[in-house]
C-alpha cells in the first residue's frame, strides 16, 4: 500500500467514521429526538387503518 | 438504532465492493465521495422534505407527492416512476434475497460443498440456474429459498406486523455492525495468510482498494492499444513484473495508470453515481413515501444526514475494508480483479470462508447477515406501490397487498424462469435498476431547485430542522447537482445505448440492451423483450389507476386529501 493510498484510506474512513459519529451525538443530545427523526421506518401508519373506501 | 439498522443493506456488503474490487483504486473512491457530496445527500434532503410536504396534505404516493408539488394533470403520470422503480426492483431483488438465505443455510447445514460442485463459480451457476432458462426451479437451486423470502416478505406486511422485524433488525443489526468491526479486526490483522504465496497479504488488499496510482503489467493488443495482463500491487509484484517486462523482449511493459487518467473513464463515475444512488436508496421513490408519514416539525434534514453518514460508516468503513482485503489475503489479487456484485459476493468470498478457520460458521453468519438486511430493504421497497395502490383504488393495506402482491410475484417468477445468463435480470436491472432511477432522481432535483425555488425548497426542508442545510447546498442543489446527474446520465445514454465511446471518442454499434429490443447487429432477445413488456404492462396499469383516482384528482387541483388518523 503506497503512502498516498494510505491517506486517502485514513481520510475516507475518517471522514465517515467522525460524520456518523457527529450524527450519532446530535440525534442523542437533542431533547426529543427519538420523536422527531427518522429513518425508514417499516411500521407505517397504514398498516393500523381499516380497509377504507376514499 | 432505527437508523442504523436501515442502513445496512445488500448495497454495502456486496454491491460496493463489487464495484471497488472491479473499478479498484482511489480513484473509483473520489468519484464516490464527489457523487455523495453532490447528489446523494441533497437529493436525499430533496426527497424528504417533498415527501414530507406531501404527506401532510394527505398524500403519501409519489404520484400523489408530484401532483400536489406540480398541480398539473400530467404530474401523478410521471410520479408512476417512483412506484415502478422500487416494485420492478423488488421482482428481481428478492431473487438475489433468496441466494442469500440458501448461501446462509447451506453453509450451517454442510450443503456447501464446493468442491463436488465444480468449484465456486460452478455452484453459483447451478444454484441461481445461469445454465438454462427454468433451471433454478429445481428443489437444490434457489427456487425454494425465493419461494420462503417472498412468503415471508408478504406474510409480514399483510399481516402487519413489520414493526415487528423492523424491532428485531433495530436491534440485530447494531449487533451485526458489532459484528462486523470484530470481523474487521481481525482481517485487519491477517497478515500474510500463506507464507508461501507472500503477495496475498491483507496490505496489498488494501493497497488494491485504495492506492489512487494502479501499476500494469501490459501487453500491445494492436491498433496503438494496450492489454492488461494483472494489477501489480505492492512493491515486490511490481519489481516482478518489472522483471517479467524486462525479460520479454517488449511484448510486456510496466504501465502506470494516474488518478487524472482514470478519472476520464466515464463507467467509472457512472458507477460511483449509481452506487450512491443504489446504497442511499435515492431515487428509488422510496424515500418521498416514507418521509410522508413524518410530522409538520419532524427533522428533515437531521433524518437524512444521519441515515446517509450511517450508511456510508457502513459501507465505507465496514463493507469495502472487509470484503476486498480478505479476499486478496487468501486469494490473491487476481482472483478480485474484474469481479463484479455477485462474482465477489457469491464466487470469491465462497472461496475465502472455504480457506478461513471456522469458515462454515463466519460464512452463514455473513449470508444470515445479508438475508436480514435484505428483508427490511425489501419491505421497504414495497411501500411505495402499497401506498400507491391505496391512495389511487381508495382500498385499505390488505387489498393493496394483495394487488401487489400478485403484480410482483409476476415479475419475480419472469426473473426466477428467464435465468439463463441471468437475462431478465440484468435487463431490468439497466434499464429499470439504473436508467430509471437517473431519470427519477434528475426529476426530483429540478422539482425541489427550480418548481419550489431554493429560497422555499430549503425553508421547507429547514423547517423543524436542529441543525441547517449549509448555504453552499443551494447553488449545489439548483445548478452543480442537476448538471452533474445530466451529464452522467446523457453519458451512460451515449455509451451504453448508442455503444459511443467516450475514451477515444469513436461511434459505435447501439450496446447489447438495446439490441435485445430492437435487433439491429444480432437477432432480438425475446426474454429482454418480455422483461420490458412486463415493465410497460405494470406501468401502464399504474397509468389507469392514476387516470381514474379520485385522489389524484384532488391533488392536481391543490386540494388536500385527509383521512382520519393521519399525520397532519
Amino acid at each position: 500500500m503506497t503512502t498516498a493510498g494510505t491517506l486517502i484510506m485514513l481520510f475516507s474512513v475518517g471522514t465517515v467514521t467522525i460524520l456518523f459519529g457527529w450524527c450519532i451525538r446530535k440525534v442523542m443530545t437533542t431533547p426529543a429526538a427519538s420523536e422527531h427523526v427518522h429513518a425508514v421506518e417499516l411500521d407505517t401508519p397504514d398498516m393500523h387503518q381499516e380497509d377504507i373506501k376514499a | 438504532m432505527a437508523v442504523a439498522g436501515s442502513a445496512v443493506g445488500l448495497g454495502n456488503f456486496l454491491r460496493f465492493p463489487g464495484l471497488a474490487a472491479q473499478y479498484g483504486g482511489g480513484a473509483f473512491m473520489i468519484a464516490y465521495a464527489i457523487s455523495f457530496l453532490i447528489i446523494g445527500l441533497p437529493i436525499g434532503w430533496a426527497e424528504w422534505a417533498m415527501g414530507r410536504h406531501a404527506g401532510l396534505r394527505g398524500y403519501n404516493s409519489c404520484p400523489g407527492a408530484f401532483a400536489t408539488i406540480l398541480q398539473r394533470p400530467w404530474a401523478k403520470y410521471v410520479g408512476i416512476i417512483g412506484v415502478i422503480v422500487p416494485v420492478i426492483i423488488y421482482t428481481y431483488y428478492v431473487y438475489i434475497e433468496s441466494w442469500c438465505l440458501g448461501y446462509a443455510v447451506k453453509y450451517w447445514t454442510g450443503g456447501m460443498d464446493l468442491a463436488s460442485s465444480g468449484g465456486a463459480g460452478a455452484f453459483f451457476e447451478k444454484f441461481t440456474g445461469q445454465g438454462g432458462d427454468g433451471a433454478a426451479l429445481t428443489s437444490s437451486a434457489a427456487f425454494p429459498w425465493l419461494v420462503a423470502v417472498f412468503a415471508f416478505n408478504f406474510w409480514l406486511i399483510y399481516r402487519g406486523i413489520s414493526a415487528g422485524i423492523e424491532k428485531m433488525c433495530n436491534l440485530g443489526m447494531p449487533l451485526l455492525i458489532l459484528l462486523a468491526l470484530l470481523v474487521l479486526a481481525r482481517v485487519l490483522t491477517l497478515g500474510t495468510p500463506d507464507t508461501a504465496r507472500p503477495h496475498d497479504n491483507v496490505m496489498n488488499g488494501l493497497g488494491y482498494l485504495w492506492n489512487p496510482t494502479k501499476v500494469m503489467l501490459v501487453k500491445d493488443a494492436g491498433e496503438g492499444k494496450t492489454e492488461v495482463v494483472r494489477e501489480l500491487v505492492g512493491n515486490a509484484a511490481v519489481e516482478e513484473g518489472t522483471a517479467e517486462a524486462a525479460k520479454s523482449g517488449g511484448a510486456l511493459k510496466v504501465e502506470q495508470r494516474g488518478v487524472m487518467t482514470q478519472l476520464r473513464n466515464p463507467r467509472l463515475w457512472l458507477a460511483a453515481a449509481a452506487q450512491i444512488f443504489f446504497s442511499l436508496s435515492v431515487g428509488f421513490g422510496v424515500i418521498v413515501v416514507y418521509a410522508s408519514y413524518m410530522k409538520k416539525d419532524d427533522d428533515v434534514v437531521l433524518s437524512g444526514l444521519t441515515a446517509s453518514s450511517a450508511n456510508e460508516f457502513c459501507e465505507v468503513g465496514l463493507g469495502g475494508l472487509i470484503t476486498v482485503p480478505a479476499a486478496v489475503a487468501f486469494l490473491g489479487v487476481a482472483s478480485v480483479a474484474g469481479q463484479g456484485t455477485f462474482g465477489l459476493g457469491f464466487v470469491v468470498l465462497p472461496q475465502v470462508f472455504e480457506k478461513m478457520p471456522l469458515g462454515a460458521f463466519f460464512g452463514g453468519a455473513f449470508f444470515l447477515m445479508l438475508a436480514l438486511a435484505a428483508v427490511t430493504s425489501s419491505i421497504s421497497m414495497l411501500q411505495p406501490g402499497i401506498a400507491f395502490v391505496e391512495e389511487a383504488m381508495g382500498v385499505g393495506r390488505k387489498t393493496s397487498v394483495a394487488i401487489l402482491g400478485f403484480i410482483t410475484a409476476c415479475g419475480t417468477g419472469l426473473v426466477m424462469y428467464f435465468t439463463k445468463g441471468l437475462k431478465a435480470l440484468d435487463t431490468l436491472d439497466f434499464w429499470v435498476g439504473t436508467m430509471l432511477i437517473f431519470i427519477l432522481a434528475t426529476i426530483q432535483i429540478i422539482m425541489f431547485g427550480w418548481k419550489w425555488g431554493i429560497a422555499k425548497g430549503m425553508a421547507e426542508a429547514n423547517r423543524g430542522a436542529t441543525i441547517q442545510i449549509p448555504a453552499i447546498f443551494g447553488p449545489i442543489m439548483k445548478w452543480l447537482c442537476p448538471m452533474f446527474l445530466l451529464t452522467i446520465f446523457a453519458m451512460t445514454v451515449l455509451q451504453d445505448v448508442f455503444g459511443f465511446s467516450l475514451t477515444d471518442f469513436t461511434p459505435g454499434n447501439p450496446s447489447g440492451y438495446v439490441t435485445d429490443l430492437l435487433g439491429g447487429a444480432k437477432e432480438p432477445n425475446h426474454i429482454a423483450r418480455i422483461s420490458i413488456a412486463f415493465v410497460l404492462l405494470v406501468a401502464g396499469l399504474f397509468a389507469l389507476l392514476c387516470a381514474r383516482s379520485p385522489a389524484l384528482a384532488r391533488a392536481e387541483k391543490g386540494l388536500d386529501n385527509h383521512k382520519p388518523g393521519s399525520n397532519s
